[in-house]
Formats: structure tokens, C-alpha cells, sequence
């Protein structure tokens, strides 16, 4: 555009007064001003000279002002298919100047859509003079072409008569063998099947053996087009012999694809006919010098003949020879899509080609890394999971973000998918994900955080590894500064506090949880980090307090004895190693975390960096800040206590209480929430849940105004409280039994729903952690562990118990059962309908017999082959035809015998194909002429496979 | 205008309705049957819709064979070109776009694109689209943009004699080109 030479001025407007403008003046008028205004305004002043020229009597004014229209409206700058347009252009349909009829043509065609469709019944007449061919004018066929081009297009098949009417005027031109003529009967056959097919559908059937290949060519095309997928292809298995014919003859690519494609509809239909093609698709194949052809004699081979072994290896080193054109990209591409077309069945195929697949994750080309990463995650199982997801982090590195997050959620979900089946090795597991969470361009964050999380959750072994990488995680200040990390951060952090008994060191860890840096946190992260700091800190003084019960005892000894205490005494559950238990003792002695200096190092560290978060804006900062210095404050007492070397019974009796308390409020275990725990809950007996809300308004006037005194986070046990909360506790139970007192109504029955039956695990049950240290909620999940530990035994490591709630078991194994038998029953739905409608386009009086004949036909399909046949063959006809379809069975088989090794039958049995087919155009001529083709296909399909 | 195009649009948006009804209704009426096939007929044509459009994203020729209002045609072409500006010669000559695959080629500053169904031949389609450039080579003698600009209607009725109702009907130039010399000889 830039480079083009300026445009010469406009012309003058008296000029344009007194001179038509041509197009190429408009075409120009529109370049002289490239601007968005300049060309809107040329546009509106062109299309109201348009508008005014076109009402002239003349033709040709008439028809520059057409050409100058059909240029706006096909370049978007005038609406498509404006009623001006669309009426001059059937005015001039009739002119007898060939260019003036060649241009009326193509506005028609452009113009006419389905909202002009009321002008199309005034060109019905002119289309049937230039079809007819007693016209006899000179370029009569140029004319009988250019009708066919409007009757081809999408506007014309949207007027459902326009095509009734012309369908006989087509008859002849096919006859002829036209391209056109069979393009245009195509389109006409699908817009009205039912007006059309009778006079249409022989001798469109007749072009595909005509001997002049354009002829034949486009008859493929057009079967092509007719058995695409929303059709049904079952009517045109009658065309095989004839498609057989052309895909061993023709010398035409472009037939040779669309011969192709309708055999690869066809051949899932009819099992015999694979055999046939196998052996001219793999000749085609090895001999073809065009990769289009190639290409889709791959596709053709992978998608409808995976049965035939030697085939699908031949398509098989073609892809691979296509996927390694280093020059090529679109063979690069076509060569992995054709790679994806395998099925499940010859993954280990694919598998071979790893190497060469995980080289194109470092294409070029976005598209090809696409395929190829699809193609990857297509042959991920527990066995390679390692490999590959090892392979592809490294990948992550070297590509761009935008590929290398897709890397990433694919991992992801292949791991994550139906509770982590394919992972054997939670450490490992754990490991990646941090790995992941630490590559440059993860943006994955919410998911790989949420992964950590329910990790920790459900596998009871893989903690001591989620700490240690949560420490790494959280003691790195540079990750601070990564917004994409933040949800991965907040799950490390919950994970520390969570299972801070698995930590080695609480005060390095306090340290991390209060760094600097951490107010780049959000808020909501950021209340995770105060919560776990109150859970380490709680922690450790409890482990302080267990200490000092033992005073009497010398300090190293309680050191050793430390170790022992965590996994005794602090109701933990969990077995550590003995190695783990050592380092932990090790580290202890190192640095003890539970000396009187360190908690006293603890607490001023919270007291400093926490305390100013009190005035915190955010309610859910200040909340925990101020439970956080309220437990500080609390406690504080313990120093002082231990400073003054006191034992007098009471109150450190007292005060280890209150930390054993607060500690057995943490030590629950959490465990994962089903999705439809809340569905579980019945509600009790008697309660209505809408009923009385308007009572609800007094309690909130009368009760909840007072506000609370207490900020303090205390236990609900009874009796364990400090002196000072006592007035607090007595307040809030008080009120609380008083409220309750007197809107019972409203709370639910403990008694009641304790005593139900638990076949749903609550929420956040505890773990039995008598027996063997994990929860195992449904017994199937616990089956499918033994049968996996069993399969497994082979591997180093066994597989941890993975916590799996029932419904999610339920959930995921519905997902595939589900999709297995739906599968069929939809597609066999979706096929009866369509069968249906087809028939009941064709002939609607047996419709329903049709339908029945076909389901009855879908639910035995795993009945042999002869059958299918049988059925295939009777269900267009009368339906009363058990015994007649019996007896063609029989005379089929009769049929087959003398064939079955005969080198020269191909030539014979096409000559017989064809004969049979003549017939069954006879027959079918016989019939009335709302009959569909199928009747004679059914003889002519025998003659053809047997 | 601006009325006009509205009141175009409307139209055709109660039409499309209209279809969409009719294929959620499996009645036994006859009329409603044909009605929702044809519909469904326009799923299923191999070449939906012939593009060229140059460096700077302008439109140069557009050929539907399905139809789509004139908002939806502006959307489509300035998605799929601004994803096909964005790759280079390394790269391969598909795209996927919404449910078409766009197959296209350079040539100088234009850009040739052609939305198929997705079990389209792609090779084929990069042929075809050589051979269109070929044959307007042919006529014009070394094609070039403002050709297609100041002939728009002769490229036209070439890709008319090529392509028929989405399928690829002849492919000899000699073919192609035969009538609009003999309409050259008339006028």
C-alpha cells in the first residue's frame, strides 16, 4: 500500500455529475484517502451514486453501478446482499450481453442470502431459459455454467423450491458429465433430499464411472461432500464398487482424496470392505509422489483400517518420515496430527517415536509444539511419568512462557488426574512440584499450590517431604517478589504450620513466616503466614511445657528424650523414620528450637514484626495478628515463670494446660473435603428450613449487638481455662446456652446428629491413628490399593496410601464407565435419528418401521457381519422381509465360495458389481419415485464384497 | 445505511434462530426435517471461505460459502489475520480457528487464506491455493496486489470456475480461464 503511487485526485464534482464513474475511478477514490474517514466518506458518496444509477433503464449504467456495488459489498464496505443489489442483479440476469450476464450472476451469487430470499423466485424463470439447452445462443454453455454456479450457492440451496423447480433442468447436464452440474446437483440433493434424489441421485451415481475424469473427479468430490459426518454415510455403501474402481484407475490426486475420504466413512460400516482397500490404499501409498495424497492415504490407513497390521506399520514410518522433513514444516505438522490419529491400541507405537516427538517440543512453530505435547501427554502412564515429566521441565526452561505454562498444566493434569493414579513416588511428585513452581515462567500457581496442599492432605507419607519443600519454598526471600508464586508460597506456608511437627528447625521457620519481605504478600497469603506462625509457635511451647513437667531431669537427657517426646507424647501420628528421627534429634542438639532462649527469641520476633499488624486494616490480617499476640501475651507468663525458678504446683500446672489445649486444637487432623460433603448433612427431624427466618431479625437486634470483649482464640474445653478468660468463657457460654435456650428451634439436635449413622466421613475427621496411619474411607478405594500394591510389587518404592473420599471415587469412576456405554447409546440414537430423518426425508411413511429396523440392528452389533449385512440390506425395504433377506443371505454365501481364491476375479467381479448395479437401477426405476436408492444397494453390495 | 444494515442483520439472525430451532426439534414433520439438514448442510462444505488480505490486514478479496452477516465476516478476518501475521516462514501453514483450519500461504504482501473443515486435505488446499496464484499469473502476466484490486471481479469468476458450492471443480488453467477470455473477445 505504501509503496503504490499516489492516486491521481478525485475527479471534480461536475464531472461526476455528467460521467458515470467507472469501477477502476472508484477503486481509486477509495486509495486516495487510505484514512479510516476518507474512505467512509468515498464509500457513502459512491453508494449514493450507486443508488441512483442503478434505477436507470440503461444496461449498461445499470450494470457498472452493479459492478461498483458487488466490489463494495464483497470488500465488507457495503451490507452483503442489500436489496438493491440483489434486485438489479436479476434484472440483468436476463440480458442477452454475456459480460452483463457474467457480472449479474456473480452479484446474484454474492448477494442473495437467505434475507433477500424473497426475490429469488423472480430468477427461477431466467435459470431455467439458461439451463435449458435449446437456448442455442452461441456460448450457450458458458451461460448453462453460470446458472449452475448460482444454483450451487449457499443462497440458492437456502430457497427450498428454487431447487425443486430446476432439479429436471439438471438432468441433462449431468448427463453431459459437467463438473458443474454434478458440484451444483451435490448442493441441490443436500438442500431438498426429498424432491431432489429421485431425479438426481442416478445420474450424479453415473458420473462416478464416467470415463471423463473431470466428470469423475468431481462425482467423488460430491460424494465426498454428501457423506460428510453430520450425514449419514450408509446410502452411498451401494457406490463402492464405482468408488473401488476410480481409486484403482484414477490418476487424479484430487479424486484420489475424496475416493479416500469416502472410504474411510465407509469402511466402519462394512467390515469386508477394509480388506479390499487395504491392499490399492497401501499401493497408492508407497507409490505416490504427492504428499497430499500421501497424507490422506495415512489418515485414511490410521483412522478406518486399524485393524490391518502391516498397514497401519507402512502409515506408521510414512508419519515418522514426515515428521522428520527438516525443511518442511507443514509436513513436520501433518506428520504428529497423523501420529494423534493412532489409537490407544498402538500407544506403544507412538511411544517408539519419543525421542523424535519430544524434539519437536523445541519447534519453531507453536502449533507443531502443541501436537507434540498433546501427542506426549497422549502416552503418559505410571510407568514413564517419571521420564517424561522429568523430559519436559527440562523443556520448560527453553521455551517461551506462554508454551512453557501450557507444559506445565499438562503435567499437571496428567499427575493430578483422578487423585494422582499415575504417581507412584509422593517425593519425587513433591519435588516436581516445586521444581515446576520454581521455573521462570510458571504463572501455574493456584494449581500447583492447590496440588501441595491436597498432597498433604491425602498422602500421610509424603509430609516429611512437603516440609522440607515448603521450608526451601519459604525461606527463599527472592520468591517473595513473584506474584505467580503467592498461592504457592501461602500452600507452603500452610503446610509448615500444619504438620510443623515434621519440621527440623521451628525457629528458622518462624523467621522465614515473619521476614521482611513477606508484606509484598496479599492479604489472604498473608493471613495464612500469621496462622502459621501461631501453629509453630503453639508447638513449640508445648513442647517447652512437656519439658519442663520433667525439670527434675538433666538437660542433655531431655534432649535425647526430645525426639522420642514429639512422636510419643504430642499426639503425633506420625511414624518417622529412624533416620528422620535422628536428624531431628541431631538438629536439636545443634540448635535446640525449644531452650527458653529460643522461645524467648520466638516470641519477641512475633511480638515485633506481628504486633504493628493489630492496626492492620485488613480484617483478616488483624484477626489473626491479635490471635497471634493474645496466645504471646498469654504465655509470656511461662518465662516469667521459668525466670523465677517457682514451682509451687498450681499455676504451671495450669499454664502447661492451657498449652496443651491450644495445641490439641491444632493436632487434628484435617483431612479433604468431598465435594457433596454438604449434600450429606440430612437436616434433622422437625426442622423446616424456611420457616420462621423472620424471627431471626429479633435475635440480631437483641443478642449480637453487644459486642465481644474477648480477643482472645480460647479453647472450648471447659476446664482448662485461666483464671483471667474465666468472666470471658462464662459470658460467652452463658449467652451462648441462654441463645440457645431460647431459639432452639434454630439449632440442630447434637445428640440427634451425632447419632447418625456415619457412612460419610466428617469433614475434618481425625485419623485413627491406632491403626496403620492413613484413613481409608471406602473399602473399593482399599481393594484397588491391594490390587495396585500387588501389580506394583515389582517397583522399589510401593505407593503410599492415597486418602480417596468416596465420592470421588465415585466421580471418577463414573467419568470413564460413564463415558463408555454412552458412548453407544447416543451414537446409536444420534444415528437412528439420522437414519430416520433420512428415510423419512426419503420416504416418510415406514419412518418409524425404519427406525425400529435400524435400533434393532444397532443393539445387535456384535452380531456377525453377514448379519449386519443382512439388516443393512432390509431395513429401506419392506420390512416384512425376514425370510427374503434370509434367502439373499443364503445366496450370498452361495456366492462367496467359488471366489474366495481366485487370482483374476477383481476385473470379473467389477464387471459383476456394475451389471448388479444396472439392475439395481432397473429395480429401482421400477419403483415409485419416492422411493430412496437403498433398495437396489443392498444386491449390489453383495456383489461387490463376496 | 446504517438502518438498513440493522434491519439486514436482524433478519438474518431470526433466521438463524430459526435453523438452530429446527435442528433442536426432531419432529416427524417433513418440512422441519429438510429444514434442519440444510442447516446442517453448511457444516459440512470442504472450503468455507477464500481469503486474501495483504500485510496491513486490508481485505483484498473475500469469498464466503456459507453465510455470515457482515459484523461476523469483519471479526473473522481480523482474528485470523492477525494470527497469521504473527507466525513466520518457519512456521506451518495451519491454523486452527475457531472450528475451521485456516491453510495459508505468502505470496509477497498477500496473504492467501482458505478456511476448510477440519478433515480437510491441507495439502491439497496448499495446492489449490498455487494454483489459483498460478492462474492469475497466467491472465494478469506477474500478478500483483492492485491487479486483484482493479479486477476484483475477474478473480471472482476465476475462483467461481474453480471452486463450486466449497468443492474444487477444475483445476486446469486452461479451463479456468477460458470463459472470461471469451467475455474479454464479447465486451
Amino acid at each position: 500500500m505504501a509503496s503504490t503511487p499516489p492516486a491521481p485526485a478525485v475527479a471534480p464534482s461536475l464531472v461526476d455529475t455528467l460521467f458515470q464513474r467507472s469501477l477502476n475511478d472508484l477503486v481509486k477514490s477509495l486509495r486516495a484517502d487510505p484514512s479510516a474517514a476518507g474512505e467512509a466518506a468515498a464509500v457513502a458518496r459512491a453508494l449514493s451514486e450507486i443508488h441512483r444509477e442503478i434505477r436507470a433503464p440503461d444496461a449498461a449504467t445499470k450494470s457498472v453501478a452493479l459492478q461498483k456495488l458487488a466490489y463494495l459489498s464483497s470488500l465488507h464496505f457495503a451490507p452483503v446482499g442489500s436489496h438493491p443489489l440483489a434486485f438489479a442483479a436479476i434484472e440483468l440476469l436476463a440480458s442477452p450481453h454475456l459480460p452483463h450476464k457474467r457480472l449479474a450472476y456473480l452479484a446474484a451469487s454474492l448477494s442473495l442470502h437467505p434475507a433477500s430470499l424473497s426475490l429469488l423466485p423472480l430468477a427461477t424463470h431466467q435459470l431455467h431459459k439458461d439451463l435449458s439447452p435449446s437456448a442455442g445462443a452461441a456460448h450457450q454453455q458458458h451461460v448453462s455454467a453460470l446458472a449452475l454456479q448460482l444454483l450451487a450457492s449457499p443462497a440458492a440451496a437456502a430457497a427450498p423450491d428454487l431447487p425443486v423447480h430446476l432439479a429436471h433442468d439438471l438432468v441433462p447436464h449431468l448427463a453431459r458429465g459437467s463438473p458443474r452440474a454434478i458440484a451444483a446437483a451435490a448442493r441441490v440433493i443436500a438442500a431438498s433430499p426429498s424432491a431432489a434424489v429421485p431425479v438426481l441421485f442416478k445420474p450424479l451415481a453415473a458420473c462416478l464411472a464416467s470415463p471423463d475424469p473431470r466428470a469423475s473427479t468431481a462425482a467423488a468430490a460430491a460424494f465426498c461432500d454428501l457423506s460428510a459426518p453430520p450425514a449419514d454415510a450408509t446410502p452411498f455403501l451401494p457406490l463402492a464398487p464405482d468408488l473401488y474402481n476410480l481409486l484403482t484407475t484414477s490418476r487424479s490426486n484430487w479424486a484420489l482424496i475424496k475416493v479416500l475420504k469416502v472410504f474411510a466413512r465407509l469402511a466402519p460400516l462394512e467390515p469386508r470392505l477394509a480388506a479390499r482397500i487395504v491392499d490399492p490404499v497401501c499401493q497408492l501409498l508407497t507409490r505416490s509422489s504427492a504428499m497430499s495424497l500421501t497424507f490422506e492415504c495415512i489418515r485414511t490407513v490410521l483412522t478406518a483400517l486399524p485393524a490391518h497390521d502391516a498397514a497401519v506399520r507402512l502409515a506408521i514410518g510414512k508419519a515418522k518420515e514426515f515428521n522428520a522433513a527438516a525443511d518442511d514444516p507443514n509436513l513436520r505438522y501433518l506428520g504428529l496430527l497423523a501420529l494423534g490419529m493412532l489409537g490407544p491400541a498402538y500407544a506403544s507405537t507412538v511411544n517408539d517415536c519419543r525421542d523424535a516427538i519430544a524434539k519437536s517440543l523445541g519447534d519453531a512453530d507453536t502449533n507443531i509444539r502443541q501436537e507434540a505435547l498433546h501427542l506426549i501427554m497422549g502416552m503418559v502412564n505410571e510407568n514413564n511419568v517419571v521420564d517424561i515429566a522429568g523430559m519436559l521441565i527440562s523443556h520448560v526452561a527453553k521455551s517461551d512462557p506462554e508454551f512453557a505454562n501450557d507444559i506445565l498444566g499438562a503435567v499437571l493434569a496428567a499427575c493430578g488426574h483422578n487423585v494422582y493414579e499415575m504417581v507412584v513416588d509422593f517425593d519425587w511428585y513433591v519435588s516436581l512440584l516445586v521444581d515446576m513452581a520454581r521455573t521462570l515462567h510458571c504463572a501455574q500457581g493456584d494449581e500447583i499450590g492447590r496440588q501441595l496442599v491436597d498432597v498433604g492432605l491425602r498422602v500421610q507419607d509424603a509430609r516429611p517431604e512437603l516440609v522440607r519443600s515448603a521450608r526451601t519454598l519459604l525461606i527463599d526471600p527472592a520468591l517473595l517478589g513473584n506474584h505467580f508464586l503467592f498461592p504457592v508460597l501461602s500452600a507452603a506456608a500452610w503446610i509448615s504450620g500444619e504438620y510443623v511437627d515434621l519440621t527440623k528447625d521451628p525457629v528458622e521457620l518462624v523467621e522465614a513466616l515473619l521476614q521482611p519481605r513477606t508484606n509484598l504478600l496479599p492479604i489472604s497469603v498473608r493471613a495464612v503466614y500469621i496462622h502459621a506462625v501461631f501453629k509453630v509457635i503453639t508447638w513449640c511451647f508445648s513442647v517447652y511445657v512437656g519439658r519442663l513437667g520433667d525439670s527434675g531431669m538433666a538437660m542433655d537427657v531431655m534432649f535425647d528424650r526430645l525426639a522420642a517426646d514429639q512422636t510419643v507424647s504430642l499426639d503425633s501420628n506420625v511414624a518417622l523414620g529412624s533416620g528422620e528421627e535422628q536428624d531431628i534429634g541431631a538438629s536439636t542438639v545443634r540448635k535446640d528450637p525449644f531452650s527458653h532462649e529460643s522461645i524467648l527469641y520466638m516470641i519477641d520476633l512475633i511480638q515485633t514484626t506481628v504486633g504493628p499488624l493489630i492496626n492492620c486494616n485488613e480484617v483478616e490480617v488483624q484477626e489473626r495478628a491479635h490471635n497471634l499476640i493474645g496466645f504471646v501475651h498469654l504465655v509470656r507468663e511461662i518465662q516469667e515463670l521459668n525466670k523465677r525458678k517457682v514451682a509451687d504446683g498450681d499455676e504451671p500446672s495450669r499454664l502447661k494446660e492451657l498449652v496443651k489445649t491450644m495445641r490439641t486444637v491444632f493436632c487434628q487432623e484435617l483431612g479433604p473435603v468431598s465435594v457433596n460433603a454438604q449434600m450429606k448433612v440430612a437436616p434433622p427431624d422437625g426442622l423446616i428450613l424456611n420457616e420462621n427466618l423472620v424471627e431471626l431479625a429479633g435475635m440480631v437486634s437483641e443478642d449480637d449487638t453487644t459486642p465481644s470483649t474477648s480477643i482472645f482464640f480460647y479453647p472450648c474445653s471447659r476446664h482448662s481455662v485461666d483464671t483471667r478468660d474465666e468472666p470471658a468463657v462464662s459470658i460467652g457460654s452463658s449467652s451462648l446456652s441462654e441463645h440457645r435456650k431460647r431459639h432452639g428451634l434454630f439449632y440442630l439436635q447434637t445428640g440427634k446428629t451425632e447419632d447418625e449413622p456415619s457412612d460419610y466421613p466428617q469433614a475434618n475427621d481425625s485419623l485413627p491413628s491406632s491403626s496403620n496411619n492413613s484413613v481409608i474411607n471406602d473399602d473399593k478405594s482399599k481393594t484397588a490399593e491391594l490390587v495396585f500394591a500387588g501389580k506394583k510389587s515389582t517397583a522399589t518404592k510401593s505407593r503410599p496410601k492415597v486418602v480417596k473420599l468416596d465420592t470421588e471415587d465415585f466421580l471418577s469412576s463414573m467419568m470413564p464407565s460413564a463415558n463408555v456405554p454412552k458412548e453407544d447409546p447416543l451414537a446409536g440414537a444420534l444415528r437412528d435419528v439420522l437414519l430416520g430423518s433420512d428415510a423419512k426425508a426419503l420416504s416418510s411413511q415406514r419412518a418409524s418401521d425404519i427406525n425400529l429396523e435400524g435400533m434393532l440392528n444397532k443393539t445387535s452389533s456384535n452380531e456377525s457381519s453377514s448379519q449386519q449385512i443382512e439388516n443393512l440390506g432390509s431395513y429401506p425395504a419392506s420390512r416384512s422381509s425376514r425370510t427374503t433377506s434370509k434367502q439373499q443371505n443364503h445366496d450370498k454365501e452361495k456366492g462367496t465360495n467359488p471366489r474366495e481364491s481366485d487370482g483374476k476375479e477383481p476385473r470379473k467381479h467389477r464387471s459383476s458389481g456394475r451389471s448388479g448395479h444396472r439392475q439395481g437401477k432397473h429395480k429401482h426405476r421400477e419403483k415409485s419415485s419416492t422411493q430412496p436408492d437403498t433398495i437396489p444397494q443392498a444386491s449390489v453390495i453383495q456383489d461387490f464384497l463376496l | 445505511m446504517a438502518k438498513e444494515r440493522r434491519s439486514v442483520e436482524s433478519l438474518s439472525d431470526l433466521w438463524r434462530a430459526g435453523a438452530e430451532q429446527a435442528h433442536r426439534e426432531v419432529e416427524d414433520d417433513g418440512v422441519e426435517q429438510q429444514r434442519s439438514k440444510q442447516a446442517g448442510r453448511d457444516d459440512e462444505m470442504t472450503i468455507r471461505f477464500v481469503l486474501f488480505v495483504n500485510k496491513q490486514g486490508q481485505t483484498r478479496l473475500a469469498q464466503y460459502y456459507e453465510h455470515l452477516s457482515l459484523d461476523e465476516r469483519r471479526a473473522l478476518e481480523g482474528e485470523i489475520v492477525r494470527k497469521c501475521l504473527a507466525r513466520t516462514d518457519q512456521q506451518c501453514s495451519f491454523v486452527e480457528h475457531r472450528n475451521y483450519k485456516v491453510v495459508y500461504r505468502r505470496y509477497a504482501s498477500l496473504f492467501f487464506l482458505v478456511g476448510v473443515d477440519n478433515d480437510e486435505n491441507e495439502l491439497a488446499i496448499l495446492e489449490f491455493i498455487h494454483l489459483f496464484v498460478e492462474t492469475m499469473d497466467r491472465h494478469f502476466g506477474n500478478v500483483c496486489e492492485l491487479d486483484i484490486m482493479f479486477h476484483l471481479e475477474k478473480v471472482h469468476f476465476m475462483l467461481e470456475e474453480m471452486v463450486m458450492n466449497g468443492c474444487i471443480v477444475e483445476t486446469s488453467k486452461q479451463n479456468i480461464l477460458a470463459p472470461i477470455q471469451l467475455m474479454e473477445k464479447t465486451s
